[in-house]
């Protein structure tokens, strides 16, 4: 028998249908969030990372039973009003965004930073990033984006 | 830098930004395996275990039968035709050597079988129930043993073409000889010699390989595939699947990296015929270990470096011997090895005498391919450690031996027309070479004068210097040709269509730039879409740095025959001499002031007077290839204990002429630094003795994460390159070649040590370490 499993995913509440020994990742994709994306499947490049209950998790590790009756945000969430979070603004800002497919996961990493850690260091923000693979960018204008998102949300201005 | 006085612009030289980003940021669905086709079937493959062995029997009786196999493909129900599955300009310097399923498997890894199935699960579980019996064959597997008299020849199959010397295993050679070699060495002061072996290393982007297929409505195939090379798929699938190529329709959406292993068609072709077979669509995705040990590599080589100098450390010869292992088939085989020395020897054209002797050899291994850099990257490991050894020779500082060789504006290299891509090269003059500008910053930055040499101790930590240059080039010389095509709208603002494929690189934006300054126009007014067989125009892709320079160009031409238009109907308008006008704020405006806005000329020339679609089409192929320049320093500290190596600090100081986009052009130096560290410290394939790749997933195979990188300065210097777009020059790929060279160069200065194989790990400089003890 297929389980079905409750997930509030951005807020909002789902009943879904999963298939046995089926991952969160792949619940959360056929469910539309596109932004999660397989890199790997095997927990090494963090482009699957969502929030899961407010902590970020690499959902192709997370088999999705054990994801029942929990919050899942997802980078789908982020916009409110039209506005971009301000972590979206800041990587579009430092231009941290190249081929753009690991950049959910490093949004996740980021705000999953942010929630416990508001003011870190240079070092502490590559810290956090350990687990988010990017072949493009050499991660610099990432860590800067989430730096002035850090600062920004202190409420200093950047100028 | 020169007296001159560089152009103003109002688009171009600005970060502006990336008009995909906000759908990137946002997590839209825009890769190719976000978009649900219903009904779509699941490719998985059976891949060879064995490093060369011949099909005997293969059974799919067992599969067949299980519930939801839809199609099975083998060597026994497929075409037969050989092709490369390289993406280059046709025809290809690659030789034809491969084919869609062989009854021969050359590499564990080549494809045995795809099963389509109505999920994933199913063509798995479908693919363990073929049963297939193989005859071993002799596995070749290093360059030794490709070359030893009797070695077992890998392709002995008579209707593969190309192949230099199929049997010797020998797919490609290249000989240049200019000036006296020997005549050179014997008037040298000083001579040394280093030989370089470099590793098995795979471009990993995030993003696999993946391609959808499906029938459109009048049952033509459309693949929309994550490919650096629409035009060259569509062409090669056609061949292959012998379907007239006005039936094949290949789309690019938003592409998760390519760094060359894009280039290369390894799911097109099978998902187009299944999609054709059962008229279904059709996925395939290669698994994180499929693109290990089943796509494409870095070719590994051995490369000797022979340097010979005068008191004064200008070079009189020049000498350099390549052999490339291309693993199963020729892909990329001779033009990888030709950019060796294409690349690399022109930046050192004080010597007079120069040799080049390459070779690429087949191997039962993985299949090498193009991988940014494309080759340039293991001749500048070679040539820029040879330098260093050089001035350590001579006693002179490295920076100084540099500056006195490299080539400079106004000057040439009998190298540009000897050595090109499967054909002579182009001649060309150097115009814009800000090489001494790069290296004043980058010894600054890193604090040369006061750190070479100082061998500072922390502890075990023993903290060295070392640096290198580089050139690249722009494109292929009359062989990459790029169009784009624009079209004007009723409202002022422009479609922008162009085959140029950005793969993340941000080359939409830049060329919308490009559009954008000739037309007077924001950004934003510039639609740009990229890039479909169907839609846009041609273009050979995204490889060879081409795409600024060459698509750029095109951009640029299309945008001036455009603006010509506008300027034309605007003259009827104002009534006034086209010459006399001039276009920018979105306005064409008089000399006295008055003016009409784009939105007027628009829609008089769509709606009212004369009407007429203004637009143009454009084509550029580049005369010659101008080469960016780069200098490279790096910091690093060697843990003597451990013979860990950490990068410091590492600077890389760029010249690509006028930067279309800052941000963007220092985002390529950055990731291509970053690939680089990666390739010269921890990233290596390691292959076992029967020829399978141990370490293909991202747990063993190392790719660098931000802790383990220290802040990569990219710094881009004032330049102009007069054949450029705006000045500009190509940039993507050089920054790759730097970090091995510049890295093993700082090592040395640490601790003593020269390391000539690849990758640094631990255990490779603590052998040396203990090496230098022993025979100290």
């Amino acid at each position: 028998m297929k389980p079905t499993i409750a997930l509030t995913i951005n807020g909002i509440q789902r009943s879904v249908e999963t298939e046995l020994g089926e991952t969160l990742l792949e619940v959360l994709r056929r469910e539309g969030m596109k932004s999660v994306k397989l890199g790997c499947d095997t927990g090494d490049c963090g482009a699957c990372a969502v929030l899961l209950d407010g902590s970020a998790v690499n959902s192709c590790m997370v088999l999705a039973v054990a994801a029942d009756g929990k919050d899942v945000d997802t980078v789908e969430g982020l916009e409110h009003d039209g506005h971009l979070h301000p972590m979206q603004q800041a990587m579009v800002d430092a231009g941290a965004v190249q081929c753009g497919f690991c950049t959910p996961g490093i949004l996740v990493s980021g705000i999953d930073l942010l929630s416990h850690n508001p003011d870190p260091t240079e070092d502490e923000v590559k810290e956090a990033l350990g687990g988010n693979l990017c072949r493009c960018t050499g991660y610099v204008k990432q860590v800067d984006a989430i730096l002035a998102t850090a600062r920004l949300q202190a409420g200093e201005t950047d100028a | 830098m020169p007296d001159r006085t560089l152009p103003r612009f109002e688009v171009v030289g600005h970060s502006e930004t990336k008009v995909d980003a906000y759908a990137l940021v946002t997590g839209k669905p825009v890769f190719v395996e976000d978009s649900d086709i219903a009904g779509s079937l699941h490719i998985a493959f059976l891949t060879s275990p064995h490093p060369h062995a011949r099909i005997v029997e293969i059974d799919t009786s067992r599969a067949e039968a299980l519930p939801g196999v839809v199609l099975i493909l083998t060597h026994e129900n497929t075409p037969t035709r050989r092709y490369t599955t390289a993406g280059q300009g046709y025809p290809e310097p690659s030789p034809y050597d491969a084919r869609m399923f062989d009854s021969r498997v050359r590499f564990v890894g080549d494809r045995v079988a795809a099963v389509a199935a109505e999920t994933l699960e199913i063509a798995r579980a479908a693919v363990r129930l073929i049963d297939v019996r193989y005859e071993m064959l002799p596995a070749v597997l290093s360059i030794d043993a490709a070359l030893a008299v009797g070695a077992p020849v890998i392709h002995d199959e008579d209707d593969a073409t190309g192949i230099h010397d199929a049997a010797r295993n020998t797919v490609s050679v290249v000989k240049v000889d200019v000036g006296d070699i020997e005549a050179g060495f014997a008037g040298s002061a000083t001579v040394v010699e280093t030989v370089c072996e470099t590793q098995y290393a795979q471009h990993a982007p995030i993003e696999p390989h993946v391609v959808q297929g499906y029938l459109d409505n009048d049952g033509r195939l459309v693949l929309v595939s994550s490919t650096q090379v629409p035009f060259h798929a569509r062409r090669i699938v056609s061949m292959v699947l012998d379907l007239p190529l006005y039936r094949v329709r290949v789309i690019k959406p938003r592409i998760g990296g390519g760094f060359g292993v894009k280039q290369e068609i390894l799911l097109e072709d099978v998902v187009g015929l299944v999609t054709m077979r059962t008229g279904r669509p059709s996925l395939a995705v290669l698994s994180r270990p499929e693109e290990f040990y089943a796509s494409r590599t870095r070719h590994p080589m051995r490369v000797r470096v022979k340097l010979g100098a005068g008191d004064d450390g200008v070079l009189h010869s020049v000498d350099m011997e390549v052999i490339s292992n291309t693993g199963a088939y020729g892909s990329h085989a001779l033009t990888v090895m030709s950019n060796v020395g294409s690349k690399t020897l022109p930046l050192y054209n004080k010597a007079p005498n120069v040799r080049f002797d390459g070779k690429t050899v087949y191997t039962n291994m993985p299949v090498g391919g193009a991988y940014r850099g494309y080759g340039a990257t293991q001749g500048y490991f070679a040539l820029e450690t040879a330098m260093d050894e050089l001035a350590g020779e001579l006693g002179m500082d490295p920076v100084e031996l540099r500056r006195r060789n490299h080539i400079q504006v106004g000057e040439t290299s009998p190298i540009f027309e000897a050595i090109g891509e499967g054909k002579a090269g182009v001649e060309q003059t150097v115009k814009s070479c800000e090489l001494e500008q790069c290296i004043d910053i980058g010894a600054e930055r890193i604090g040369w004068d006061a750190k070479r040499g100082a061998r500072r101790r922390d502890g075990s930590w023993a903290h060295g210097v070392g640096m290198s240059i580089h050139m690249q080039g722009s494109g292929i010389a009359d062989v990459d040709m790029a169009a784009a095509t624009i079209k004007m709208n009723d409202d002022g603002s422009f479609n922008l269509l162009i085959g140029a494929t950005d793969l993340g690189t941000g080359s939409d934006t830049i060329l919308g730039q490009i559009a954008a300054e000739v037309l007077g126009v924001p950004l934003v007014k510039i639609v740009v879409y990229s890039s479909d067989t169907d839609m846009t125009p041609f273009d050979t892709g995204a490889y060879a740095s081409s795409t600024t320079y060459v698509s750029g160009n095109a951009v640029r031409l299309a945008a001036e025959q455009v603006r010509d238009q506008i300027l034309e109907v605007a003259s009827a308008m104002l009534d006034e001499e086209a010459a006399s006008l001039r276009i920018g704020s979105e306005r064409v405006t008089v000399a006295t002031g008055e003016s009409v806005t784009l939105e007027d000329v628009g829609l008089r020339a769509l709606y009212a007077t004369d009407q007429v679609q203004i637009g143009a089409t454009a084509s550029y192929v580049g005369a010659e290839s101008p080469p960016p320049f780069l200098a490279s320093f790096a910091e690093v500290a060697v843990d003597t204990e451990t013979g860990q190596v950490k990068i410091i600090e590492y600077v890389a100081v760029a010249d690509c002429g006028v930067p279309i986009n800052p941000a963007a052009a220092e985002g390529q130096v950055e990731g291509a630094v970053a690939n680089g560290i990666g390739y010269a410290l921890t990233e290596e394939m390691l292959i076992s003795d029967h020829g399978r790749v141990r370490n293909p997933t991202f747990f063993d195979y190392k790719i660098p994460a931000a802790p383990d990188l220290p802040r990569i300065q990219a710094i881009l210097v004032d330049s102009y390159e007069p054949t450029g777009p705006m000045g500009a020059k190509s940039i993507a790929e050089i920054g790759i070649n730097a970090p091995m060279p510049t890295i093993a160069n700082a090592i040395y200065d640490a601790v003593g040590v020269r390391l000539r194989t690849t990758p640094f790990t631990p255990e490779r400089v603590l052998d040396a370490l203990e090496g230098i003890q022993q025979n100290g």
